[in-house]
């Protein structure tokens, strides 16, 4: 059987600064090594000033993946030379003398399918190595120390993915989880990253590191079970070993640096005391998490009668829940949900374009309001919207500028019908025959008004005028 | 000019106007320049201290709001930060080291207008007793020069005793001020772990480790500690000392109060002139009304394994840092792979230094934690419960803050063991985390002699009071400098 694991790690993108200093946590916006201070600079008597937040946001996370969560945590340093790391060690932390990482064993469902949690941990991102040059020979590794010291946790599971596929639907339950909890923005780059490791039945465990996106963990995965696989269908062992996920390639090398026989010196961060996370804390944090992805799911069917399916897409999408949950006034729901999932999600299908979106929860519910009293039909409100997320207009100044009102007037409407019907004197005759044909000729009006026509008075006129 | 007044008695004579801060600071920064070269207590003069002075005095000439300090001249111990000045930690390797920050205590002292004369000699990142492990030499006891004034903060001990200031900071990680304070006849605190802010401080051995004042008078480190004490965001260690006022009070004497003689420290190997003074104290402390017992606090005796155990697994990890990535020195990398260059890297460092990184590496390696590093963990909190009981028993600990008497330098500095050893009394208020204090009490063929007075945990307002009560029993002769 495959066993496959997991190590994912998850920047806290929400909080304001790092984990033990005022610098930004979004270092992103800087020039290089300006998000920095004497604290995250690892500078000579500098301390580490533990950001409270990130203990909270971690417990958060801890509690939405059904961990234990312990009365006291405690920091530990982790001992090794790297030069993005500028203090050499790492501030973490670690189970090895009780429960004190902000989470214990937990689990989550990904279909029927249970994952375990093994723990949950809070520590310090390194800064970033940027190798330049062509050659190994004449390479110079130059480092941004902007990103050290951003609040990173770390999730590890037990070894209970079988399948690519499962690990895949995981990740991306996951951070639909991180997202919804307002703890991470898991579309920024390296944001989540993860580290895998693979073992089949009657092989060694080995870990593959280096893995860019979540995209090539699958691939990463996939590649590591055919080969280890295809070794032992030729009775070659599989040596327990560290393995890198070569981008270019997409295959997983063997490293030739001794990772495993690292003594990393584990002992406890003696600047950060013990911290109590009592009772009323934990309650405290627990009432105040956000609602759940599947009880949101739960609420837009059984509330407002919105379909699986939909109700499914909706909620596991924050950008798009917060919207809805925004604009929605009960009887509007369904044609908002209806909106979302049909129209808006083509338009704002990327990061960029949501971050550009001009569109507010008053607009959705501007253009629900329409439809449902048959000002607009849906094809000219899916325009409208067009117009919003791209300029931000109030839908009626939009409305007007694009005469996309509807065409409800019996007279004007009459002549257009009229001279449809001696335009098409074949569908005419068909549609007295076969009445179900008769939508060939609404649609011909439609196409006349641009979508403009109200569907409803200009299929009861053209029954009329057909008799 | 007369220098030789305590911090208090400074004050008192700025404020009535018989002497201006100018005059006192110039004259000291002038009897620095004029013996420093014999005791080299000073790794950097303050090039700016008179013009400081100076505008100080212009503040209390034209009535302005003027900190409590009134320019009292201060050396600080080269291993806390001041920005914009080098703190090298009398090491090769922070040369060139210029912090861009204050210490949190820097920045209390800056408030109440002290003046920093400069940056006090010790041993190289703190690391020793006789301040004989700086990079740049060592520095000497003024009461008698051929003699070590103890460490690691010897810069500060003896600029206090040698009157080149009126008080220093320096930082204490198993006695490190009060072995000097004791060794050169001056006034040497470690408060309460956390009580004062170790922000700035170059860490060594940052679990234990606190940075204290070294003074001429008990009452001017109660002075000293009202200014620095207090919860400072950027130390999550430090503690509430509950806003009190460390000086009032510090007169109302010890009757009563139940004193306990450490008997492991007063054993194997002292020097017999110091246990005659320490039981000298004693039978002045009941003179003043403490009635005194002999404790036994047997963990004492794994004490100092146990510290420098976790010590230099503290240091180990501390120093990484020191990688020559962006301090030491520049040298091109080509032909050098991993170990080579962190060997070469790493040659900047003394061999204290060396010794104790080493050591750092090997007692938390896996493997050797469970013998090593993890007993030691085990000896540190036996030893806290038997010091807890101890204090069930008794407001204070007394013993001698150093067993033997200021040595020759030289003479130990090839026997680490020996020199380990000296460190008996001291690492146990470190490991425990308790104030203690060393009083300057006697002198022995013109080398002085310091008694400890430990406290419980936060109760340095009471310590402060027992220190000063034996303060007064004793009149000692001046430094013969």
């Amino acid at each position: 059987m495959t066993k496959i694991g997991l190590e994912i790690h998850c920047q806290l993108t929400k909080l304001e600064s790092k984990l033990f200093c005022p610098c930004k946590a979004n270092y992103r916006e800087h020039e290089i090594n300006a998000n920095v201070c004497p604290i995250c600079m690892g500078l000579p008597g500098t301390l580490p000033r533990l950001n409270q937040k990130a203990i909270e946001k971690a417990t958060i996370i801890a509690m939405a993946l059904n961990c234990t969560t312990p009365e006291k945590i405690a920091f530990f340093r982790k001992n090794y030379f790297y030069p993005d790391l500028p203090k050499n060690f790492q501030i973490t932390q670690l189970n090895i003398y009780g429960d004190t990482s902000v989470g214990g064993s937990g689990m989550i469902m990904v279909g029927d399918k249970k994952i375990r949690i093994t723990r949950i941990q809070l520590e310090e991102d390194p800064g970033r190595l940027i190798y330049e040059g062509s050659s190994s020979k004449n390479q110079i590794t130059l480092v941004d120390y902007n990103r050290a010291g951003t609040p990173l946790v770390e999730i590890v599971t037990e070894p209970d993915f079988e399948t690519p596929k499962q690990v895949r639907e995981f990740l991306n339950i996951l951070s639909d989880l991180l997202e919804n909890l307002n703890v991470s923005d898991p579309s920024l780059e390296g944001a989540m990253r993860a580290d895998a490791n693979v073992s089949i039945e009657g092989g060694n465990k080995v870990e593959i590191k280096n893995i860019g996106s979540f995209h090539d963990l699958e691939k990463a995965v996939h590649f590591e079970i055919t080969r280890q696989n295809s070794l032992h269908s030729r009775d070659i062992p599989i040596v327990q070993e560290t393995r890198h996920w070569d981008d270019k390639r997409k295959i997983t090398i063997s490293s030739r640096s001794k990772e495993e026989e690292l003594d990393y010196r584990y002992f406890l961060e003696g600047d950060i005391p013990w911290i109590k996370i009592g009772k009323e804390v934990r309650e405290k944090l627990k009432s105040e998490m956000p609602e759940s992805i599947s009880s949101k799911k739960e609420r837009y069917v059984t509330k407002y009668g919105i379909p699986d399916q939909v109700a499914d897409v909706l909620s596991s999408d924050k950008f798009y829940s917060d919207l809805f949950d925004k604009s929605q006034t009960g009887n509007n729901a369904k044609e908002i949900a209806n909106i979302i999932t049909t129209d808006l999600m083509g338009l704002v299908d990327t990061r960029e374009k949501r971050e550009e979106s001009k569109l507010q929860p008053s607009h959705l519910k501007d253009l629900a309001d329409e439809i449902q009293s048959g000002k607009l039909t849906r094809s000219s409100a899916k325009n409208a919207l067009y117009e919003i997320v791209k300029n931000g207009k109030e839908l009626s100044q939009i409305v007007s500028d694009l005469d996309l009102g509807n065409v409800s007037d019996e007279d004007e409407l009459l002549k257009i019908i009229k001279q449809i019907i001696s335009e098409e004197p074949q569908a005419v005759e068909q549609a007295k025959s076969n009445p179900q044909t008769i939508n060939f000729l609404v649609g011909k009006v439609m196409q006349k008004t641009k979508g403009k026509a109200d569907p409803k008075l200009t299929l009861d006129l053209l029954k009329k005028e057909i008799g | 000019m007369n220098l030789k007044i305590s911090g208090l008695e400074y004050i008192e004579e700025v404020k009535n106007g018989n002497i201006s801060a100018e005059d006192f600071v110039s004259a000291t920064i002038d009897r620095i320049k004029n013996i420093d070269e014999k005791l080299h207590a000073f790794l950097q003069v303050n090039s700016k201290a008179v013009e400081q002075a100076r505008d100080i005095d212009k503040k209390i000439k034209s009535g302005k709001k003027v900190g409590s300090c009134f320019g009292m001249p201060i050396s600080i111990k080269d291993n806390i930060c001041i920005k914009h000045s080098k703190t090298t930690c009398a090491s090769k390797m922070l040369e060139k080291f210029i912090a861009p920050y204050d210490a949190t205590v820097i920045t209390k002292l800056k408030e109440q207008d002290a003046v920093f004369v400069g940056k006090a000699n010790l041993d190289e990142f703190a690391m020793g007793l006789t301040t004989e492990f700086s990079a740049y030499g060592p520095s000497r006891n003024p009461w008698n020069t051929d003699y070590v004034p103890g460490g690691s903060s010897g810069g500060s001990a003896v600029s206090v005793s040698a009157f080149e200031c009126v008080a220093s900071l320096g930082s204490d990680t198993g006695g490190s001020v009060r072995n000097p304070a004791s060794f050169c006849s001056a006034v040497g605190y470690k408060p309460t772990y956390g009580l004062i802010s170790r922000y700035g401080l170059v860490s060594y051995a940052n679990s234990i480790e606190q940075i204290g004042p070294v003074t001429r008078t008990v009452k001017d480190a109660a002075f000293l500690l009202n200014i620095l004490s207090g919860l400072d965001p950027n130390d999550n260690t430090t503690i509430d000392g509950g806003g009190q006022d460390y000086l009032s009070e510090i007169d109302s004497g010890i009757e009563g109060k139940k004193i306990g003689i450490i008997q492991e420290m007063m054993s194997e190997g002292i020097d017999p002139a110091v246990l005659a003074a320490t039981n000298d104290a004693v039978s002045k402390l009941e003179g003043l009304g403490a009635v005194c017992e002999n404790v036994s606090i047997d963990m004492v005796k794994y004490s100092v394994a146990s510290y420098y155990t976790i010590t230099a697994t503290e240091a180990g990890s501390n120093l990484a840092r020191y990688d020559n990535l962006r301090y030491g020195y520049d040298f091109p990398v080509e032909g050098f792979e991993f170990n080579s260059y962190i060997s070469k890297a790493r040659s900047k460092f003394g061999p204290e230094v060396i010794r104790r990184m080493i050591l750092g590496g090997f007692v938390p390696s896996s493997g050797h934690a469970g013998k090593y590093f993890l007993k030691s963990l085990k000896v540190k909190s036996k030893l806290t419960n038997e010091v807890n009981e101890a204090f069930k028993k008794y407001d204070f600990l007394i013993a001698p803050t150093v067993p033997i008497l200021p040595f020759k330098i030289g003479e130990k500095i090839d026997d680490p063991i020996a020199l380990f050893l000296v460190d008996i009394n001291t690492v146990m208020s470190n490991l425990t985390g308790i104030p203690s204090i060393s009083v300057p009490y006697a002198l022995s063929n013109g080398l002085p002699i310091g008694i400890q007075l430990l406290a419980k945990h936060n109760h340095d307002k009471s310590l402060l009071k027992v220190a000063r009560a034996l303060e007064t029993t004793v009149r000692l002769p001046e430094v013969p400098i």
